[in-house]
């Protein structure tokens, strides 16, 4: 990983805004294609979730779960480890939540809430170890099993829902609608903003970013993971027990993504329901990536791009450019950010690029090399 | 009577696994070049799923496969570009580009498909090819020879990429590039340009077999058709050590999984259908898992080259 901060924090800052401008000019082509107009379609979605007491409060619910599934990619991220499999921890844990919730329901919401957020952390912290496990013990690249594990989970989560674990309700009048019961009262996060769905969850994911921040650079855990992130063989040889870490750094980040599911359902729904994720596995590796990979620049980025997804909703109803334009552009956006790297670890290199695509001078005429097949 | 039910099944099985394996091998043989150029290409799931949408678009209105599949290739390249641009050119973290460029790829076709076509349209896409003779064969004239032009093609690329990677100067340089990229150099073969190339073929293969999930196989597109297919054609690769014999091994392994699975959701034998679907990342899963152990990979797999750097 070569995040070093080596530049000043103004540079850096202005660079990742460079690369979010670029991947929504590329963006306005696809909306000009749409035979939209760019303006109004921008005009639309950064405005709208600024300009009202309802923007405002479901961009942070947005950017509350995007946080969560993001502290859990900085740590993964910052211990060597690509996960992409969120998306699968954030139905896991929601799915384990859920049935804590059934399994204890008599239980006093003082101790219930505890255990069920535990529940959604182990969970997602049992699916994201799977991956580590599978990284440290078999050398099984974690991006491939992260990836298995995410069709795994989505079926495994259907499953449950559809089964065993529906509503009885749903079974009552046949409508059978994939959901689980309602959670008891006791269990729903309290609401920050009367009318909102603003809830407490907030709060906590920038507690534990902060959380995050400590333990990647303040105890020895942390950095002993980074070390190992930055290069596995030099902490082996430290005398870090590489296996162990690899397989802490991505059960931590499955808790996290597995407390992002499990929050969507106490905080938002209330239940778990098909559709429960929204991509936030996704959006969460772009606002890491986004951040710095920094668990406190994570969220401001977690808010921008929560922002984002929920202007595109607002776009697709005001213009009709469909919100799955909101995928491309995150995925352009981590395009351009993984570019703009070399720019800040290496600006002399910029003249080496222009030389590959604009060659002054053919400069290795007569020393051709002579290859032979073997 | 149950022999013969028995004997129906499992030619059916058979049969279309040999038609399932095109969309892994096509894009895993891709895969290889690239990797063994050195590159990384964990995109190519988008670029499937931007050439699955590209190319039942252009037969949907050109009502012509072949054009359609020359779109899917098109994209693919256009989308090897894209990555190498960022890869090579950018000497970006190649696990993270791909992770972007998977995004991309997949928001662009649903983005596409939701703007131009919107819900379910089914195409004419490509008929299969009786080859003469051969097909009267029993048994194994239904297996091999009654597919469509694709899956003929896909075969015959196997002996054809083995050609090229171990008998052709071309090939040489290939491997070079992606085993000790500075003695290439030295040579004054420019590294940059050998992983551009492969790259560009790779991703247009995958482009291609994203078209013939389309094209050759379901003739419409829905959101996310390929279903992790990207991600388990990079899984064969490795499972294949590298090695285009390997790579069909495991492709046909792995179809005869999935042709299983869907014929046991088809003939509603009483497992639950979410369970039988989980099979072919299972599979995946414990194949790389296997794989443990056999250690030899491209040298320089993952490292942008650059110029004077240590690796």
């Amino acid at each position: 990983m070569k995040y070093e901060l080596r530049k000043s924090w103004i540079t850096q800052i202005l660079v990742l805004l460079a690369a979010l401008v670029c991947a929504l000019l590329v963006g306005a082509v696809f909306i000009l294609l749409a035979k939209s107009n760019p303006m109004k379609a921008y005009g639309v979605m950064f405005t709208g979730p600024f300009s009202s007491k309802f923007g405002i409060s479901e961009t942070l619910v947005r950017a509350t779960p995007l946080l969560l599934v993001g502290l859990g990619i900085v740590v993964s991220f910052r211990s060597g480890i690509l996960n992409i499999g969120g998306e699968g921890q954030i139905l896991i844990g929601a799915v384990t939540a859920s049935a804590a919730a059934t399994l204890f329901f008599q239980w006093p919401g003082v101790f219930l809430l505890p255990l069920v957020l535990l529940a959604g952390c182990a969970g997602g912290a049992l699916w994201g170890g799977i991956a580590g496990w599978l990284k440290a013990r078999l050398s099984v690249n974690e991006i491939l099993s992260t990836v298995m594990l995410n069709q795994i989970a989505a079926q495994i989560y259907i499953f449950l829902i559809r089964g065993p674990l529906i509503d009885p309700q749903e079974l009552l009048y046949g409508t059978r609608a994939p959901q689980t019961a309602l959670m008891p009262e006791t269990l729903w996060l309290y609401r920050l903003m009367p009318g909102t769905r603003l809830h407490t969850g907030l709060i906590l994911s920038v507690l534990l970013a902060v959380l995050v921040y400590v333990l990647l650079w303040r105890t020895t855990i942390g950095y002993r993971m980074r070390a190992v992130g930055a290069g596995p063989e030099a902490a082996r040889y430290g005398g870090i027990r590489v296996e162990f870490y690899l397989v802490l750094a991505m059960a931590l980040a499955g808790a996290f993504a597995g407390l992002a599911g499990t929050i969507e359902v106490l905080g938002v729904h209330h239940r778990a329901l098909e559709g429960i994720s929204a991509g936030y596995g996704f959006s969460g590796i772009v606002a890491a990536l986004f951040g710095r990979l920094h668990p406190l620049g994570t969220i401001p980025a977690a808010v921008l791009f929560g922002a984002l997804i929920l202007g595109a909703d607002m776009m697709q109803r005001a213009v009709h450019i469909p919100a799955a334009i909101v995928m491309a552009v995150q995925g352009l956006v981590i395009l351009f950010v993984v570019s703009s790297d070399i720019f800040l670890r290496k600006p002399e290199y910029i003249g080496q690029i222009l030389n590959f695509f604009f060659p002054k001078r053919k400069q290795r005429e007569g020393t051709e090399a002579k290859w032979k097949t073997s | 009577m149950e022999d013969i039910l028995n004997q129906g099944i499992l030619l059916g099985i058979l049969a279309a696994g040999v038609r399932l394996a095109t969309p892994y091998l096509m894009a895993a043989l891709g895969e290889m070049f690239t990797q063994r150029s050195g590159v990384f290409n964990l995109g190519i799931e988008g670029i499937m799923l931007l050439g699955a949408f590209v190319g039942f678009f252009a037969t949907l209105r050109l009502g012509n496969p072949i054009l359609g599949i020359l779109a899917s290739l098109g994209t693919g390249a256009i989308m090897g570009v894209l990555m190498a641009l960022v890869s090579v050119t950018f000497k970006a973290e190649q696990g993270i580009s791909g992770i972007g460029l998977y995004m991309f790829g997949w928001g662009l076709s649903g983005l596409l498909f939701r703007l131009y076509v919107g819900g379910i349209t089914s195409i004419k896409g490509l008929q299969p090819v009786k080859i003469p003779l051969l097909s009267d064969i029993p048994y194994l004239g239904t297996i091999l020879f009654h597919h469509n032009g694709l899956v003929y093609l896909v075969y015959i690329l196997v002996p054809f990429a083995w050609f090229v990677l171990y008998r052709t100067t071309w090939g040489l340089k290939v491997r070079a590039a992606g085993t000790k990229p500075e003695a290439a150099d030295t040579l004054g073969e420019s590294v940059d340009r050998i992983r551009y190339q492969c790259l560009i073929a790779g991703s247009a293969m995958a482009g291609l077999a994203g078209g013939f999930l389309t094209i050759g196989q379901a003739n419409m597109f829905v959101d996310n058709i390929t279903a992790g297919r990207g991600f388990i054609a990079i899984a064969l690769v490795y499972f294949g050590r590298w090695s285009p014999w390997g790579i069909l091994a495991g492709s046909l392994l792995f179809s005869m999984a999935d042709a299983f699975q869907s014929m046991v959701q088809v003939l509603g034998i009483n497992f639950p259908y979410e369970l039988a679907v989980i099979l072919p990342y299972v599979v995946t899963i414990v194949a790389l898992a296997v794989s443990f152990g056999r250690v030899w990979a491209p040298a320089a797999l993952g490292r942008a080259y650059e110029r004077g750097s240590r690796g």
